[in-house]
């Protein structure tokens, strides 16, 4: 794989140097304008007007209780879909029902649903003029526009993403280690801990860490649910908001490094996965095929 | 232990993989499943081991109904078509896996020291601590085998157990586990495709087709009596020549050969290429040679009849024989078979 | 017939998903779709084919397009590069193309009108040529463009690595050009991929909402999106009229999903063995 390997070997399509050398550049322009920029651009205007304006937005106690928010939206909605996701892939790879193709559908949803909607959607559920509204209003629980509904929206919105790295890895690992571990006289949680999970921890680390930065940035199905109240129902992108209208747009930034600076760790931590294999299925990762 | 099924069927869907198997295998035995893709073989096999449920008919491990007995508890032990050893555990560690699991506490120890008589037993004293990606496939096999045995089962099942090696590696195996079967003698049931590997190995040989056994014997009885021109093609080459049956005996070009039970009219006359001779001159079935194949162990001869069939028979390397050639066939053994 | 499983669990864990899925996913669009047939046709008319509304979808659905246009060449031409070609400065394109992912909308949003804002880096350069983005049309294509460009990458790329590479071994035997192996051999093995990442990243672009309303003007009849509509009569209480465009929404985004499963469907025709 080395470069010294490739020059020797005869041109395969689109290895003609021109061509070549031209659309790598344009890439790395489009990659630069396109992608980088808006982060380069978040440091930027952050610190435009200096480190004392940054931490003074950044330990503000609004700012500060907006990251407690988006901190504990995560520690709940994630672990709950990892424990989803866990169950949608076992039900759906390790047994054959009628309806699975339809349940795998289902599941993708949240993906293809606009934030908006599901925020609109959930109105209609917990809302004073949704189905359970006025039951809940009676018994004063408050899910909208506080923090259960909050939750509620980011679970809604990163459903699929734990059962979506499991599914096409735990599909093409067949179901030949379990059955050997039964046949063995495990029980179906050994099975799952000293069997399953090991093969698939990566993928679903994976999962876990995307299914975690989506949380944290949640905006538009938030944005309906919450209530948008000041230092009670703002999470950090909410925040962002807030101030970008105040024409605070320093302060916005200087919120918003937060959350660049996760998603750049996020990235951090799926390449550093995708080396463990984690991300992709391809035939080689077929540990049952690979002791064959 | 003696296992028996009895009328046992299974569909997939809306295939039905098996129709109505009953076969018993006695206590100590090794008997081969062999059959065709989509024969049933390694169905049947997995329902003896509890990894499929039958639809119907029961399956009896001695005098206990097993039939509905899970897997976990059916006490077999079962060696996947492509081993299924756990990647991310040691030799040692798949192997022990059966004894951490069961509801029989080990100590750690016993555990350790049976894990070591099995690799001794499977000859990898010393590749305890590799990893399954860390070895050859032949050792895998040996490994898979050892995690079976080592939960003590009362039954042996192998699925394809040789299918992913290469000739040389597959023959010794062969031979070791048939040693390994003579010195532990648990009852043991394997599938294989390969007729060969069902001859070499096994006590008693079941042929499947479509769901259904066809025949069953010692390699003896179906390879001399073979009951049906499936069973003649499908245990090694055969010659099809077209013969007129009348009183129980076929007739083709000038010879004539015993057919009792074969009704009268249009059969088929089914020879192995070394039941075959050539001469220059009649009686016999004409012939004109297409091809000489020189092999290693003799020479073959392609050749096709007066009436177009293809034949294939084995000569002497010394006998000169040349494509052209014309001369006659005879039959030191044949079966008939009606069309 | 007795129908069993071998291995344990199926009660449980398909119990936990499709509790977690009717309650978490179906059931709130239940309640959605609900909402709106309630209304009755004439009004539910009213409200989605409003001159208003209208606009909405035409803006939407054209900057949707646009920005999967410009994806669908340009994500082909970074998944291409990726796996085609080695130089320095190849792991980190591949590592950042999921940037648009990671990061969260509304950070994008207020990025994106930094520096296409009149004073921006890109905006002050681009006013020279006469061309506005910000609180235009175009700034909404562009924010589309970010949020959904690894949709077209990352469903090309996997494809791309695992293509054979005798097939154009092959084509250069028989003597075809680089542009003709591409067009005849190659790009109709990508194509399923392709389009399903398309889709992929076409139904995004429709439901797009957190980087857009920061570069859009906003502007009622020109650059007002549907998703910000809906949520503009949510504000307004006029939730009916939100439960009606957000239905519109809905069945766009089911009819998405619908071609989507259609392509992917259609793409593995190739790989499933017989």
């Amino acid at each position: 794989m080395s470069t010294v390997s490739t020059r020797r070997k005869p041109p395969r399509v689109g290895d003609a140097p021109l061509f070549r050398r031209s659309l790598i550049g344009i890439v790395f322009v489009l990659v630069a304008f396109v992608i980088l920029a808006p982060l380069v651009i978040i440091g930027v205007e952050a610190f435009s007007k200096g480190w004392q304006l940054y931490r003074d937005t950044v330990v503000h106690p609004d700012t500060l209780h907006a990251v407690m928010l988006t901190v504990l939206a995560a520690l709940i909605a994630v672990p709950i879909n990892t424990v989803f996701g866990i169950a949608a892939a076992w039900a759906i790879t390790k047994f054959d029902f009628r309806g699975k193709r339809f349940l795998l559908v289902v599941i993708e949803i949240p993906f293809s649903v606009s934030p908006i909607v599901a925020g609109v959607a959930y109105l209609f559920v917990y809302g004073l003029q949704g189905l359970f509204g006025p039951w809940l209003d009676a018994h004063d629980i408050k899910i909208l526009f506080a923090v259960p509904g909050i939750i509620i929206a980011s679970m809604f919105v990163t459903a699929p993403f734990v059962a979506r790295e499991l599914i096409p890895l735990m599909q093409a690992q067949g179901r030949d280690l379990e059955e050997a571990s039964t046949s063995l006289g495990a029980s179906g949680w050994r099975t799952f801990f000293s069997v399953t999970l090991p093969n698939v921890k990566w993928a679903l680390l994976y999962g876990v860490i995307l299914c975690n930065a989506r949380v944290m940035g949640e905006f538009g199905a938030v944005s309906v649910v919450s209530g948008n109240i000041r230092g009670q129902t703002n999470t950090l992108p909410l925040h962002i908001e807030l101030l970008y209208h105040d024409y605070n747009a320093t302060g916005a930034f200087a919120a918003a490094s937060i959350l660049a600076l996760i998603a750049v760790f996020t990235i951090i931590a799926k390449v550093a996965l995708e080396r463990q294999g984690a991300g992709r299925v391809s035939k080689t990762e077929n540990p049952a095929e690979k002791t064959s | 232990m003696k296992i028996h099924l009895e009328n046992v069927v299974k569909t997939f869907e809306s295939f039905q993989a098996v129709k109505g198997v009953s076969l018993d295998i006695e206590s100590g035995e090794l008997v081969a499943l062999l059959g065709p893709s989509g024969s049933g073989k390694t169905t049947i096999l997995r329902m003896v081991a509890g990894l499929e449920y039958a639809d119907g008919g029961a399956i009896h491990f001695g005098d206990q109904d097993a039939t509905d007995i899970p897997v976990r508890d059916r006490g077999v032990g079962f060696v996947f078509q492509h081993y299924a050893l756990f990647p991310h555990m040691t030799v040692a560690d798949n192997i022990a896996f059966g004894m951490k699991v069961s509801k029989v506490k080990r100590d750690r120890s016993a555990i350790e020291s049976r894990v070591s008589d099995l690799l001794r037993l499977v000859r990898l004293e010393g590749l305890g601590d590799r990893f399954p990606a860390q070895i050859s496939g032949g050792q895998r096999q040996r490994v898979a085998l050892a995690r079976a045995l080592s939960v003590d089962p009362k039954v042996l099942l192998l699925d394809e157990p040789f299918g992913a090696l290469d000739a040389n590696v597959r023959r010794d195996l062969r031979r070791w586990l048939r040693e390994i079967h003579s010195e532990l003698g648990i009852t043991t049931l394997f599938v294989t495709h390969d007729q060969e590997e069902a001859l070499d190995l096994a006590d008693r040989v079941v042929i499947l087709k479509d769901g259904q056994i066809v025949q069953q014997g010692t390699p003896e009885e179906v390879c001399r009596d073979p009951k049906s021109a499936f069973v003649m093609k499908f245990l090694g080459d055969a010659n099809v020549i077209a013969a007129q049956v009348r009183d129980g005996r076929a007739y083709v070009g000038g010879l004539s050969v015993e057919a009792a039970g074969v009704a009268d009219g249009r059969g088929e006359l089914y020879a192995r290429p070394s039941d075959i001779d050539w001469s220059d001159e009649g009686p016999g079935i004409a012939a004109t040679i297409s091809r000489v194949l020189d092999r290693a162990d003799g020479r073959r001869v392609l050749a096709t009849t007066g009436a177009g069939e293809a034949l294939e028979f084995d000569v002497e390397p010394e006998r000169v024989v040349k494509a052209g050639e014309q001369g006659f066939v005879t039959l030191r053994r044949a079966k008939v078979f009606a069309v | 017939m007795r129908r069993r499983n071998v291995l344990p669990g199926l009660p449980l864990s398909l119990g936990v998903t499709l509790f977690y899925v009717g309650l978490i996913v179906v059931l709130p669009l239940a309640a959605l779709a609900f909402k709106a047939a309630s209304l009755g046709f004439e009004d539910y008319w009213r409200i989605v084919s409003s001159s208003r509304s209208m606009a909405s979808y035409r803006v939407t659905v054209l900057s949707a397009l646009g920005a999967t246009t410009f994806n669908l060449f340009f994500g082909l031409a970074l998944a291409w590069v990726i796996t085609r070609y080695r130089f320095p400065g190849r792991r980190i394109v591949d590592a950042v193309v999921d940037l648009p992912f990671a990061l969260p909308t509304a950070v994008a949003g207020i990025a994106l009108t930094a520096l296409f804002a009149n004073s921006g880096w890109f905006g002050s350069v681009l006013e020279g040529f006469g061309i506005k983005v910000a609180y235009t049309p175009i700034g909404i294509m562009i924010a589309m463009c970010f949020t959904s460009l690894p949709f077209i990458v990352r469903t090309v790329q996997p494809v791309l690595e695992d293509l054979d590479p005798a097939l154009e071994e092959a084509a250069q035997s028989l003597g075809g050009s680089d542009w003709t192996i591409f067009r005849k051999v190659i790009l109709p093995l990508l194509a399923p991929a392709l389009l399903a990442g398309v889709s992929l990243s076409f139904a995004r672009c429709l439901g797009e909402f957190g980087a857009i309303i920061f570069i859009a003007g906003n502007q009622p009849m020109s650059t007002e999106i549907t998703a910000l509509l809906i949520f503009i009569r949510l504000e307004e209480y006029d939730y009916q009229a939100a439960a009606a465009i957000a239905s519109v929404l809905l069945l766009a985004a089911f009819f998405m999903l619908a071609v989507t499963n259609w392509l992917q469907a259609r793409a593995l025709r190739y790989t499933v063995k017989g």
